[in-house]
């Protein structure tokens, strides 16, 4: 009872700045019922899809729009955008430096840009530094570049230890470091998206930049993987 | 607000469970709550501070039973309900309130492939704001503060030394902005924290955190 009261001040204070604050408090109680059902929703399924039908009804989203964002999400946006860039960045070294120094311009250079991609920091791994990007606090990511995070990125297992064991989580993905290679963990809990610029692969040397471009995975751009020299079974 | 959002630094939450060739989605209903999430923002009722917020306010046992969308779908109910854009009895019945008025969407399906494709506009760069008051290569000191509402000081973080490594530029200040108490524009920068500050000697002397720091979060050291 403490706890739904205090849970109602709070959500009560996030949205009624001030002083409309104290009256939702005053209320509380009557809030009760309603935390009820913000448990798990039953059915996701018809309660999305209820939610989507009172949305249009209201005029507050247009379908059209909606499939037209989904259409991105799924086709447009990914992490060959991404792979697109490191490839680049392997093949010029005039884009690579632009890269590291003004990254949001150079991506922008290849058409990349837009929401969760405006202020991109690109960290470049070397043989003695392994770059690794995690959001404990959510699931920063960047979008632009990489598409929608998978799951496993925005779940606790990886927030939870990517901080506090990086060298756990890394052998966990396949990667055994030594000892004298430096980790650095970018914890991407502000505005800043990080992209990992990973090594390109001994024995590349003849690959066009798209063939480049095809061996680089996600994960290697979470700084959870290298760079294979042939295209292999991760995303 | 010390939630188990902030999960930095925490400990047998089990192994990382990886997903070969994982889809963008795992049902329908992912995809339209995204996209009706995207869409909605334009109403502007709420920034997207606001939306982590209310994401934050869960209760913690709901928070880790629920997947990443089910924690949306609540979140977004909530917004929708406390800017009045809907009502709950409408939620609830998934009819509109007989009477209400109805409105125009804010984005069309014409509207949306300029929103990913438009160079990245760097707004909050331009921001004026508070002066710097720290240097590159400045040794730091986050503040130990627990606050009850939004923050982006990780628990794992307070009170820790680090060293300035880059000035990001001004950004707006998430901890009073969520709450729409303002957007105290500041700098945000780069700091390096040595793991052994954080984690002490089980971690790799020359390993290394890096969180980007509003301002008000640190102070000389």
């Amino acid at each position: 009872m403490v706890d739904t009261t205090r849970r109602d001040f709070l959500t009560a204070a996030v949205t009624t700045a001030g002083t409309a604050a104290a009256h939702n408090l005053a209320h509380a109680e009557d809030h009760d019922h309603d935390h009820a059902h913000q448990a798990v929703p039953s059915d996701p399924t018809l309660r999305v899809k209820s939610l989507e039908s009172l949305l249009v009804e209201k005029g507050l989203v247009d379908r059209a729009a909606l499939d037209v964002l989904v259409d991105t999400y799924e086709h447009k946006l990914g992490p060959r955008n991404g792979a697109r860039v490191v490839a680049r960045a392997w093949v010029d070294p005039a884009y690579k430096q632009r890269l590291l120094a003004d990254a949001d311009a150079a991506i922008a250079e290849i058409g990349f840009g837009g929401q969760q991609g405006e202020h991109m920091i690109v960290l470049e791994n070397t043989p003695k530094v392994q770059n690794l990007v995690v959001c404990t606090l959510c699931s920063c990511y960047p979008w632009a570049v990489l598409g929608l995070p998978p799951v496993w990125y925005k779940s606790a297992p990886y927030r939870s230890r990517a901080v506090i064991d990086p060298r756990g989580v890394l052998r966990e993905f396949g990667m055994d470091l030594a000892e004298d290679v430096e980790v650095r963990v970018w914890d991407s809990t502000a505005d800043l998206r990080y992209l990992v610029l990973p090594e390109r692969p001994p024995g590349t040397e003849n690959l066009t930049e798209e063939a480049l471009a095809a061996l680089v995975t996600r994960d290697t751009m979470i700084g959870v993987a290298k760079v294979m020299p042939r295209e292999g079974g991760q995303p | 607000m010390n939630g188990v959002h902030d999960m930095g630094g925490m400990q047998d939450m089990g192994p990382i469970r990886y997903e070969k060739n994982e889809p963008v989605f795992h049902a329908r209903w992912e995809a339209r709550l995204h996209a009706m999430n995207r869409a909605l923002g334009l109403w502007r009722k709420w920034n997207g501070y606001t939306s982590r917020y209310q994401k934050e306010l869960i209760p913690p046992a709901d928070y880790f039973r629920m997947s990443y969308y089910e924690r949306w779908y609540v979140g977004l109910v909530e917004l929708l309900v406390n800017s009045k854009l809907v009502t709950r009895t409408e939620v609830e019945s998934g009819k509109r309130a007989q009477g209400s008025p109805k409105a125009t969407p804010p984005l069309t399906a014409d509207q949306v492939a300029p929103m990913f494709t438009k160079p990245a506009a760097p707004a909050s760069r331009e921001l004026r704001g508070a002066a710097p008051r720290f240097q590159v290569g400045q040794r730091v000191r986050t503040l130990n503060m627990n606050p009850i509402g939004h923050t982006r000081l990780p628990r794992y973080a307070r009170g820790r030394f680090g060293m300035i490594e880059r000035d990001h530029g001004v950004f707006v200040f998430p901890d009073t902005n969520a709450q729409f108490l303002g957007e105290k524009p500041q700098h945000v920068y780069s700091v390096r924290f040595a793991a052994r500050e954080l984690w002490g000697e089980q971690a790799a002397p020359q390993d290394s955190v890096h969180i980007d720091m509003w301002d008000d979060y640190l102070e000389p050291a």
